[in-house]
């Protein structure tokens, strides 16, 4: 029982291609000159030309003391240490950012104003003095027990034995970032239509299904433009570890500079694994937004 | 099997202290198609939103197919039921929006078997074959691997009334489904619902669209201020209606 589709877009049936005889002669375009562009870009340039110079002739920069600790052993350990607090520190910030936001927007009223809270307080707190306050959680609680609340403990542990300073830093970080991800994620998922979660409602459509099916990767849209800036600041902002003393990029630099003086060498070899690192983030972030583009012009 | 498809009860709604409908009884004849006409805020989509239980009923009844929509009783009292069972009974009523709420991430095709295979959890083959056979049945066979953004309104909202279908519902209920579509697109979407008519689809239909609730309706109910004025056949209330508040909405949308 088919029908033909029905043809939805009327023809445009003007042939402006065909002029007639009498028709007025071919008129040339000439577009607008810029001279002051062209004027701005050159002083530009001469700008970047002054900028690399300074870079290369300078010979205080180091650049062969760069090349020679770039890949050096200790360098490179530093630089997988910073990579895996950052990716267990937004893994845990957005494993409970997502939690936190849909908590928020339950309808239960203790549900949400405790994600309300959590956001409010670890968002007011320094990431530096959170990350203290882990490490030194021992001089709070010496022991940590599981069992039954208010009942019966099963075993306990050492606060010490528990939480090293690595357990700390990713803690700290993590919890930390869950804040800032439970606003992106919320935000995402505000700005899906609601008729969407109507439509996969009266479809009759599973709860989990409409969330991960329907609504999450519309709202990922949204989600991840700004989810890049939360991951490359953490990949920036793991660098205050380093008041634990952990051999994260940044601590790493500074021993080593302040065992040989290169100063300048060492933190340029910082700021071009830094660079490395969120330039290979940002086009990664391309092709993930435009995954999630498919369907939209 | 009752003849009787949809069953609504002294249905009452209120939102706030706004009273959207003031006690509706409306039976549904198996097989039949039922129009409500009505001006603006006269309750009809809040009416038919609560046939699926989109909008909870502050009380009354609703029944599709003898079955209590959104509740269980017990005595004199209906106790709501958990989410899983409104969404397992959302599966035999089809809904069609007026902004056609299709999925845009997701093309023709995969809007039509989400439910199917997600919902009623059956076979995929099975299902993808269904659904090449529905949308083909809807015009747009040669649509199936577009995205909605790529469809006209009306292409949208064909391809929103096969996904409906892919439930294979008792009945289906269209919530104004030609009010946002350009005048010339209105044709190609009311054909797929005449089609449906012909082929014993039992359907409530909200429209503006009196043409079409002439030619295929079997009673046209007239609501106003959340109640039912007058229904009947459409010869009867569109020609010769009953009720001065009907005659002077006709005469404004004739």
């Amino acid at each position: 029982m088919s029908r033909p589709a029905v043809e939805t877009r009327p023809q445009d049936d003007t042939d402006a291609g065909t002029a007639g005889p009498d028709a007025p002669p071919a008129l040339r375009v000439v577009t607008t000159r810029h001279p002051g562009r062209w004027a701005a870009a050159a002083g530009v340039g001469v700008l970047l030309a002054m900028a690399a110079s300074a870079l290369i002739t300078n010979p205080a920069w180091d650049w062969n003391v760069v090349g020679e600790y770039l890949f050096a052993p200790s360098v490179l350990h530093a630089v997988l240490f910073t990579l895996q607090l950052t990716v267990l520190g937004i893994g845990i910030g957005f494993l409970l950012g997502t939690v936190l936001a849909i908590m928020r927007l339950s309808r239960n009223p203790l549900l949400s104003s405790v994600a309300w809270g959590y956001v409010a307080l670890f968002r007011s707190i320094p990431l530096i003095l959170q990350l203290l306050f882990w490490y030194n959680l021992a001089l709070l609680y010496q022991r940590i027990s599981f069992g039954v609340p208010f009942g019966p403990s099963f075993f306990d542990i050492g606060t010490m034995d528990l939480i090293s300073p690595v357990t700390a830093a990713v803690l700290g970080l993590g919890l930390h970032q869950a804040a800032y991800c439970s606003e992106i994620v919320r935000a995402g998922l505000l700005s899906v239509d609601p008729g969407q979660r109507e439509a996969a409602a009266a479809l009759g459509i599973p709860w989990r299904r409409q969330l991960f099916r329907i609504v999450l990767p519309q709202a990922m849209r949204s989600i991840v433009p700004t989810a890049g800036n939360e991951i490359i600041g953490l990949v920036k902002g793991t660098s205050v570890v380093y008041i634990m003393a952990l051999p994260e990029l940044f601590y790493q630099i500074q021993v080593i500079y302040s065992r040989n003086g290169r100063v300048i060498a060492l933190l340029l070899v910082a700021t071009v694994w830094y660079l490395i690192i969120t330039s290979v983030l940002s086009v990664a972030q391309y092709y993930v937004e435009r995954h999630y583009a498919r369907g939209r012009r | 099997m009752s003849a009787v498809m949809v069953d609504l009860r002294g249905v009452h709604k209120s939102f706030g202290p706004l009273k959207v409908l003031r006690g509706v009884d409306l039976r549904v004849a198996r097989g039949e198609v039922t129009v409500i006409l009505g001006p603006s805020g006269s309750g009809k989509s809040t009416l038919l939103r609560t046939v699926n239980h989109l909008e909870k009923v502050d009380s009354g009844s609703v029944r599709v197919d003898g079955e209590l929509v959104g509740y269980r009783q017990s005595g004199d009292r209906l106790y709501e039921l958990r989410e899983r069972e409104i969404l397992r009974q959302r599966t035999r009523i089809g809904f069609v929006f007026q902004h056609f709420n299709l999925f845009p991430h997701l093309t023709a095709l995969e809007n039509v078997v989400e439910a199917p295979l997600s919902a009623q959890r059956r076979p995929r083959a099975e299902v993808h074959r269904l659904a090449v056979r529905l949308l083909d049945r809807v015009g747009l066979a040669d649509k199936k691997d577009a995205y909605p953004g790529q469809l006209s309104g009306g292409q949208q909202q064909r391809v929103a009334i096969a996904r409906a279908l892919a439930l294979e519902p008792k009945v289906i209920l269209f919530d104004e489904p030609t009010s946002a579509l350009d005048p010339e697109l209105v044709g190609e979407v009311l054909d797929v619902v005449k089609d449906l008519a012909r082929s014993g689809t039992t359907m409530i239909v909200v429209t503006h669209e009196i043409g079409f609730a002439r030619e295929v309706a079997d009673t046209v109910v007239f609501m106003d201020d959340g109640r039912v004025v007058e229904q009947g056949p459409p010869a009867q209330v569109l020609d010769s209606p009953r009720h001065e508040r009907t005659r002077s909405f006709l005469s404004k949308v004739l």
